[in-house]
C-alpha cells in the first residue's frame, strides 16, 4: 500500500526512490540477492553482450499506436470533410456516434469557467472517464493525442541532435504539471475564462486538422521547437494539466504494464526510451519492490519499453484478469 | 571561498553547493517555464477584455463573457450547419479562440436547417438549449448603416448576382428547393426596386420596406427593422451594395453599449 501510494507520489512529482525493507517483498528481496551472485552477474553480462551482438529492433507497439493516433484523429477530420458524422467534435468535446464524449480537463475548467453544470457535459466527462479508465488513464496520451505524436516526431530530432551533440535534454521538476493544473483551475474560476485552451496544443492542434490551420499552430511549432532544441517531451513530461487528469483517472487501470523482476538484465533500454522514466526505476537493480510488479500510474501505456526490452521482461496485462484471459 | 585553506568542511560545502546547485537550476526553470506558460495564457486575456473583435455569434449564443466561458471549442456547431456559416476564432482573438462566430456577409446564418442544429449540437449549453425556434434567436439587430449606398433608398432597382459571379456564399431559396440551400451566384435577380433584404429575410415581419413620402409614384424606400429582427446577418450577405448598406450590430456590441 505505501510502495503503492509511493507511485501516485511520483506523478505528483515525488522523487523515484528504493523499496524500504518493510515495502519489500521476501520473495523480491531473495531474487535480489540470488541476482548479486556472481554466476548470476556473470549470466547477465553474457545476455548482454549477446543482445548488443544481434541487437533485435522492435517497433511493434510504436506502430500501432501511431495507426491509433492517425485512424482516430482521421475519424474526426473525415466526419467533417466528408459529413459522415462519425465523430463530431474536437478532442475537447465530441460526439462519437451520438454519444457525448468530453475532455474532462476541459470540461472541468468550462464548469469551473461557467460556474454551473451541464448534463450533457457531465455525460461526456464520465464518458470518457470511464472509457479511460479501463484503457489506463494516461493511454490517452501514447493511443489517441494528436499532440502526441507530433511530440514523438520531434523527440526523435531531439534524440538525434543530442547524440550528435548538437543539444542537450534541460530536465525540469515534475511538479510543475500539478502547479499548473490547479493554477489553471483557479483561473478558470477566478476570471471566469477557460485561460487554459488559449495555450492547449491538443485542442489547438485538434481543432487544426478538423477545421483547417490557424494562426494558433505556431504556439504548437514553438512547443515543438522547444522540444527539439532544448528540453526532450517538455510538453508531455512536465506542462499537460490533460495529461495528469487522465494520469489519475488510471490509477486504477484495468490495463496495464506488467514488470517480471525475473525476467530483468537491469540493462535499462527501457528507461531510454520511455517519455515517463521515473516510472520505471522500478527496473533499476535493487529497486524492485515485488517479483512482478504494475509499473506507476503516470505510465501511458505506450508500449515503447516492451518493444525495447529484448527479455521481454515488460508487457500488457489485464490487471485482475490474468488468470481468465 | 578561501582557497588557501583546504579544510576538509569548506571542500564538503563545497560539493553539497554543486549538486544542490544542479537542482536549484532545474527548480528556476520549472519556475520560469511555469509563470511563462501562465503568461502566454493570461496574453489571451487582452482581446478580450479590450473587446478587439466583433463578433456575430451563432443563434442561441448566451451574453458573450457567459459564452467564451461555457464554450468548450470543440466546433461542433460548426459541423452541422448545413451552410457552414459558423467559424472558428483563431488565436488573435485571445479566449475567443476556437469559439464560433458568424461572418454575416460571407456566410450568413439563414436558418437553412429549419431547427437551429447548432444550438443541438451544443454540447455545453454555450447556444441555449432554451432556443427551439429561429424566431426566438437574439444575435444581433439589423441597421441601415449606410443609407446613401443603399438602392432601394435611391429608388434603384437590381439587376445581376448578389456580391458578384465569384460569391461563394449559399442561401435557401424554398422556391427552388426545399432542402438544400444553393449559391447566391446561381440566383441572378433582376429587380424593379431592390428589396433583396426583405425578400430574403428567413424571419417573418422583421423587415419592411416603406416608401419615403406619401406620393403614389415614390420609387425611395427605406428597409425598416422591427423588433422581430434576430440578427441572424441575411441581409447583410444578400445586401448587393459595397460598401454594405445594412449591418447587424451583434449583440456583444450591443451588451457593451448598454
Amino acid at each position: 500500500m505505501r510502495w503503492y501510494l509511493h507511485k501516485l507520489a511520483m506523478m505528483f512529482g515525488a522523487q523515484p526512490r528504493r523499496p524500504s525493507k518493510r515495502e519489500e517483498t521476501d520473495v523480491a528481496r531473495d531474487m535480489k540477492k540470488f541476482q548479486k551472485t556472481p554466476e548470476e552477474r556473470y549470466k547477465r553480462r553474457e545476455i548482454i553482450a549477446k543482445e548488443q551482438q544481434y541487437p533485435v529492433v522492435s517497433n511493434k507497439w510504436k506502430y500501432a499506436r501511431w495507426v491509433s493516433i492517425i485512424v482516430i484523429n482521421l475519424m474526426f477530420v473525415v466526419s467533417f470533410s466528408w459529413d459522415v458524422q462519425l465523430v463530431e467534435g474536437a478532442m475537447t468535446a465530441s460526439r462519437f456516434l451520438g454519444f457525448h464524449m468530453a475532455d474532462p480537463t476541459s470540461a472541468l475548467m468550462v464548469t469551473l469557467a461557467y460556474k454551473d453544470l451541464m448534463l450533457n457535459l457531465i455525460i461526456g466527462t464520465v464518458t470518457v472517464v470511464v472509457l479511460w479508465w479501463f484503457f489506463g488513464g494516461r493511454a490517452f496520451c501514447s493511443w489517441a493525442c494528436p499532440y502526441h505524436l507530433l511530440a514523438e516526431w520531434a523527440e526523435a530530432i531531439h534524440l538525434f541532435l543530442t547524440k550528435r551533440g548538437w543539444v542537450k535534454d534541460h530536465g525540469f521538476h515534475r511538479g510543475l504539471r500539478v502547479v499548473l493544473w490547479f493554477v489553471f483551475m483557479a483561473l478558470a474560476f477566478l476570471t471566469g475564462y477557460t485561460v487554459f485552451e488559449y495555450i492547449n496544443p491538443i485542442g489547438i492542434v485538434s481543432r487544426a486538422l478538423i477545421y483547417g490551420p490557424t494562426v494558433a499552430v505556431v504556439w504548437v511549432i514553438f512547443l515543438l521547437g522547444v522540444e527539439i532544441f532544448f528540453s526532450r517531451r517538455f510538453w508531455c513530461r512536465y506542462m499537460c494539466p490533460m495529461g495528469l487528469t487522465y494520469g489519475v483517472i488510471g490509477t486504477m487501470a484495468p490495463v496495464q504494464i506488467k514488470y517480471d523482476l525475473s525476467k530483468c538484465v537491469h540493462e535499462g533500454e527501457c528507461r531510454e526510451v520511455c517519455l515517463v522514466p521515473h516510472v520505471l526505476e522500478i527496473t533499476k537493480m535493487g529497486y524492485a519492490q515485488d517479483t512482478t510488479e504494475y509499473i506507476a500510474p503516470d505510465c501511458t501505456r505506450c508500449g515503447l519499453c516492451i518493444d525495447a526490452c529484448p527479455q521481454g521482461a515488460l508487457g500488457f496485462t489485464f490487471r485482475g484478469l490474468d488468470g481468465i484471459i | 571561498m578561501s582557497e588557501t585553506t583546504p579544510s576538509p568542511a569548506p571542500k564538503r560545502k563545497k560539493r553539497l553547493t554543486r549538486s544542490q546547485l544542479e537542482r536549484r537550476r532545474m527548480i528556476m526553470r520549472s519556475l520560469g517555464a511555469g509563470t511563462a506558460a501562465i503568461t502566454a495564457a493570461l496574453v489571451g486575456w487582452y482581446p478580450v477584455a479590450n473587446r478587439l473583435f466583433d463578433r456575430l455569434r451563432p443563434p442561441g449564443a448566451i451574453p458573450e463573457d457567459e459564452f467564451l466561458a461555457s464554450c468548450i471549442k470543440c466546433g461542433q456547431c460548426v459541423q452541422v450547419c448545413p451552410v457552414e456559416a459558423i467559424v472558428l476564432g483563431d488565436g488573435d482573438e485571445g479566449y475567443g479562440l476556437g469559439v464560433p462566430y458568424i461572418n454575416a456577409r460571407k456566410q450568413a446564418c439563414d436558418f437553412s436547417c429549419d431547427a437551429v442544429q447548432c444550438v443541438l449540437a451544443c454540447p455545453t449549453g454555450a447556444l441555449s438549449h432554451e432556443i427551439a425556434k429561429k424566431e426566438e434567436v437574439t444575435m444581433g439587430v439589423a441597421r441601415l448603416a449606410r443609407p446613401d449606398t443603399c438602392l432601394a433608398m435611391k429608388g434603384e432597382g437590381f439587376t445581376g448576382q448578389v456580391q458578384g459571379p465569384d460569391f461563394d456564399g449559399l442561401l435557401r431559396y424554398t422556391e427552388i428547393d426545399r432542402w438544400t440551400p444553393i449559391k447566391v451566384a446561381d440566383h441572378p435577380y433582376d429587380l424593379e426596386l431592390c428589396d433583396l433584404c426583405v425578400r430574403e429575410c428567413p424571419i417573418d415581419d422583421a423587415i419592411s420596406l416603406v416608401p419615403l413620402s406619401s406620393d403614389p409614384d415614390e420609387m425611395r424606400h427605406i428597409p425598416t427593422i422591427t423588433d422581430k429582427c434576430v440578427g441572424c446577418g441575411t441581409c447583410e450577405m444578400m445586401c448587393p451594395v459595397e460598401p454594405v448598406a445594412i449591418i447587424i450590430d451583434t449583440e456583444m456590441s450591443l451588451e457593451g453599449a448598454a
